[in-house]
């Protein structure tokens, strides 16, 4: 292209802690251009995002907007450049109208400084007119469907006249018609002459609406082709790319009786029709796109949440929807995904947070001493090795792969059959990982059935014996462990219902 | 035609838009509120309204909390509190008397720039530690108000400034009238209309307004939410400031006891008058009928013959009374909402 690129990233880096979320990224984009933006869950992709828009600063790399180099330690600094960013989940102030929502901080002002409201009603009437949507400019933004937020992003975008527009997985919840009217605005946009980058899982929308498409995995830049000249099988090779086998052994075992059963599970809006079993020694594991419904699945199954219809049986008895208490009863523990703020009281010491839900049967005449806790907790982190000097030490100053083991060990110590574990390794850097690893693998091989939610293909596929594919709240694959590849993985979370279906549902 | 109102509400003619917000309004409901008390206390006793004294008092005892109202109702919609607004008040009564000992014959303005200029000074230390230091406003003003108070009672200790330090003059505005309206009350509705201008038609009100809505939205807007939420502690400050000099003209005098508790009532005032804990809804006006409803029941109560051991439990159910209004109206609302997209 004879044009300058209006986005220009060179091996941008970005560390949390010891975490490396972004690598090096590059990414090289041209005005009147719809890039896409491809890579599975933790690839980089929406920490990119967050630093060409000033929500993080970059630790290392190039960055230059429309030639020049720049560094943008706000969100305003990048607006300010011209850079409007469609975030996954649309960011909107519930208690305001959509208009000031679009206009928060440059609202059309008249003398004296003072808002100019009906040029303010008219612009917004103007926007959405543009874009095909009837709301009411002056409706509060409260309520409004996740689609029609997802409107008042795009025209809040359009309104800044953006010569870069980015939008991270825009389409995650909108239906087939709404999908075509959010095409065609990009592709006006794009005819504008302006620059967009487009993050999406569904390829047939990258295909679709794209022109140039970027691979990124394991928060490095993979490659850029034309969207022409390449195919949808070769861009999901790029995707996972890696041989997996020898990295998270799980060793065979007996597979016994059924431990977990549920049934027809249903819940509106969330999932539908759920239906699985694992049994004793297996560990199945539940893949899919981040939202497509597995967490909430397992919240349901463990009883947090409520569910509209279905069962869910645990070595013969029924659990309850929305008692947590009777799914502890029949054996279930739950590691949830962010241990942090749900698995761990970080503020109280490792002995405290093992002992935690073992309390009633370890207290003398209705109290708790750190004693009693300490011996409790003892043989449960050395079984775990867990790295703490002391079992006094506070919860909050463990590393990441630490703490993900007191919070197992907090659970093991109430003996369950059936071990629920969300993420178990996020965050964790590759030794503990492994050692997360062994240590399921271990538990399957002593008879606990274990689920396992997992948005990294290559522990999926290392882990599982059986991997469960979810895709928009349905289960669309049931794979064997030997049977199972990155490519049918990655398929069958991907298989979104086809337009038609859509309409009709 | 209720989902209407909520949803389309550019459908209506911009007449009955306005007058159903108007007759919606929270603010309406409680103002009728106080209208019912003012009527049952002079129905009671006549001169409750209808006399020289009762008219000016119904007016002027709620101006110094109507002040505090406003500047609280300006925190709390940015999702904060300022319970410092007691103490500051009551170092700002003591500086206005620390000035009139110390110049006699100062011209009154200037004692109302130094209250206000005090109280900013104030606010600006709250707003500051609330904004780099990122702890819950709550418990950052619940220490300054007891640091504020305790510097308070370190300079006066069991003294007090007397009516004797203060010249004539400005003892005289504490009930001076014009066009039978006090002028205290005066300033105070002045102050009311600044701020509820400022609030709804200014880009920095706005933004206050969506700062306390969703305070992370309002970082990812670019909005300079540090900035503003430190303006609003020193707008808050400044007010309660210039209720300091309103104290001493009011009650001529300032001991270390001045505008104790002052900040509770202030921030039920603003919660009864609509205005959400949690921010990002409510407005400026219902505060300060909140304001006068609180003074106005505590004036009534006994007159309407309920003894002082009920008149707490008045205000406390009045609070209570007006949380769960406001939360079965917003559940009801966004019911409704949920339920008109549901429809579409």
């Amino acid at each position: 292209m004879p044009e300058n690129p209006t986005l220009e990233l060179q091996d941008v880096a970005k560390a949390f802690g010891s975490v490396l979320a972004l690598r090096s990224g590059t990414l090289t984009v041209f005005p009147g251009s719809i890039h896409a933006l491809v890579g599975e869950n933790g690839a980089g992709k929406s920490t990119l995002v967050k630093v060409v828009a000033g929500v993080y600063r970059r630790d290392a790399g190039e960055f230059r907007l429309g030639g020049e180099s720049v560094d943008f330690g706000s969100t305003a600094e990048s607006k300010d450049a011209g850079i409007a960013v469609i975030y996954q989940e649309p960011t909107l102030f519930p208690d305001l109208s959509v208009t000031e929502n679009i206009f928060m901080g440059r609202q059309p002002v008249g003398s004296s400084r003072r808002i100019d409201k009906p040029a303010m009603y008219g612009e917004a009437r103007g926007l959405f007119q543009r874009l095909g949507v009837d709301i009411d400019p002056r409706r509060q933004a409260l309520g409004l469907s996740i689609a029609d937020q997802q409107i008042i992003e795009i025209a809040k975008a359009i309104s800044l006249n953006a010569r870069l527009l980015i939008m991270d997985e825009p389409t995650a919840a909108l239906s087939g018609n709404e999908v075509e009217r959010l095409f065609a605005v990009a592709r006006s946009l794009r005819d504008e002459g302006r620059a967009l980058v487009f993050i999406s899982h569904r390829f047939d929308e990258v295909f679709a609406l794209c022109d140039t498409v970027t691979v990124m995995r394991d928060g490095a830049y993979i490659s850029t082709d034309a969207v022409a000249e390449t195919t949808e099988a070769a861009i999901v090779s790029k995707m996972v790319g890696r041989e997996v086998d020898d990295l998270f052994p799980k060793s065979a075992t007996e597979v016994g009786d059924v431990v977990l059963e549920v049934q027809g599970l249903n819940s509106f809006g969330e999932f539908h029709d759920i239906s699985f079993q694992v049994r004793a020694g297996e560990i199945v594991g539940l893949a899919g796109l981040v939202g497509a419904g597995r967490s909430e699945i397992a919240r349901a199954v463990v009883g947090v949440d409520r569910y509209d219809s279905g069962s869910v049986t645990v070595a013969g008895k029924r659990v309850r929807g929305g008692h947590p208490r009777s799914a502890i009863r029949a054996g279930v523990a739950f590691v949830p995904e962010d241990r942090r703020q749900q698995g761990l009281v970080l503020e109280s010491s490792v002995a405290r947070n093992i002992a935690s839900v073992i309390r009633s049967g370890l207290s003398r005449s209705g109290l708790l001493t750190n004693g009693v806790e300490n011996t409790a907790a003892g043989p449960w982190a050395a079984r775990l090795q867990v790295k703490t000097s002391a079992l006094d030490m506070k919860a909050v100053t463990m590393s990441g792969g630490n703490q993900q083991k007191v919070v197992i060990a907090k659970w093991l110590a109430t003996n369950p059959r059936l071990l629920i574990i969300d993420e178990p390794t996020r965050g964790i850097d590759i030794g503990t990982k492994a050692e997360v690893h062994r240590l399921l693998s271990e538990l399957a091989g002593q008879g606990m059935a274990i689920l396992m939610i997992s948005s990294e293909l290559p522990e999926v596929l290392g882990m599982a014996d059986r991997v469960l594919v979810v895709c928009e709240g349905r289960i669309t694959a049931d794979i064997p462990r030997d049977d199972a590849t990155p490519e049918n993985v990655m398929r069958a979370a991907t298989s979104f219902s086809d337009t038609e279906a859509k309409e009709t549902a | 035609m209720s989902t209407t109102t909520l949803v389309a509400p550019s459908a209506q003619p911009r007449v009955t838009r306005i007058v159903t917000a108007i007759t919606r309004s929270r603010e309406l409901a409680i103002a009728l509120v106080l209208v019912v008390i003012l009527l049952a206390a002079t129905t009671k006793r006549h001169t409750f309204l209808f006399s020289h004294d009762g008219w000016r008092d119904t007016l002027l005892s709620p101006s110094i909390l109507l002040v505090l109202a406003i500047g609280e109702m300006v925190v709390i919609v940015t999702r904060n509190v300022d319970l410092s607004v007691g103490s500051t008040l009551g170092i700002s009564a003591y500086v206005t008397g620390k000035i009139f000992i110390a110049h006699p014959g100062i011209p009154l303005i200037a004692v109302f720039v130094a209250g206000l200029l005090v109280g900013a000074v104030l606010g600006a230390i709250n707003g500051l530690l609330v904004t780099i230091f990122k702890v819950p406003a709550l418990v950052i003003t619940l220490g300054t108000l007891y640091i504020y108070r305790g510097f308070l009672t370190h300079e006066l200790g069991s003294g007090r400034i007397n009516a004797d330090d203060f010249p004539a003059n400005f003892q005289k505005l504490g009930t001076q009238q014009i066009l039978t309206i006090p002028v205290l009350t005066l300033i105070g509705l002045f102050a009311l209309v600044l701020v509820g201008y400022y609030l709804q038609t200014a880009r920095g009100g706005r933004e206050l307004y969506a700062v306390g809505s969703d305070p992370d939205a309002a970082v990812l807007y670019g909005l300079p939410t540090g900035r503003r939420v430190f303006g609003a502690f020193v707008l808050c400050g400044s007010l309660a400031g210039l209720a300091g000099v309103f104290s001493v003209a009011r009650y001529a005098t300032a001991f270390s006891g001045t505008g104790l508790n002052l900040e509770l009532q202030a921030v039920a005032a603003v919660v009864i008058g609509g205005v959400a804990i949690f921010g990002g809804s409510g407005t400026v006006w219902g505060a300060a009928i909140g304001a006068f409803l609180l003074i106005t029941i505590d004036r009534a109560l006994p007159i309407l013959g309920i003894s002082d051991f009920w008149q707490g439990a008045v205000v406390g159910a009045l609070i209570l009374g007006s949380i769960c209004l406001d939360r079965l109206l917003s559940m009801r609302r966004t019911h409704r909402l949920i339920e008109a997209r549901d429809d579409a």
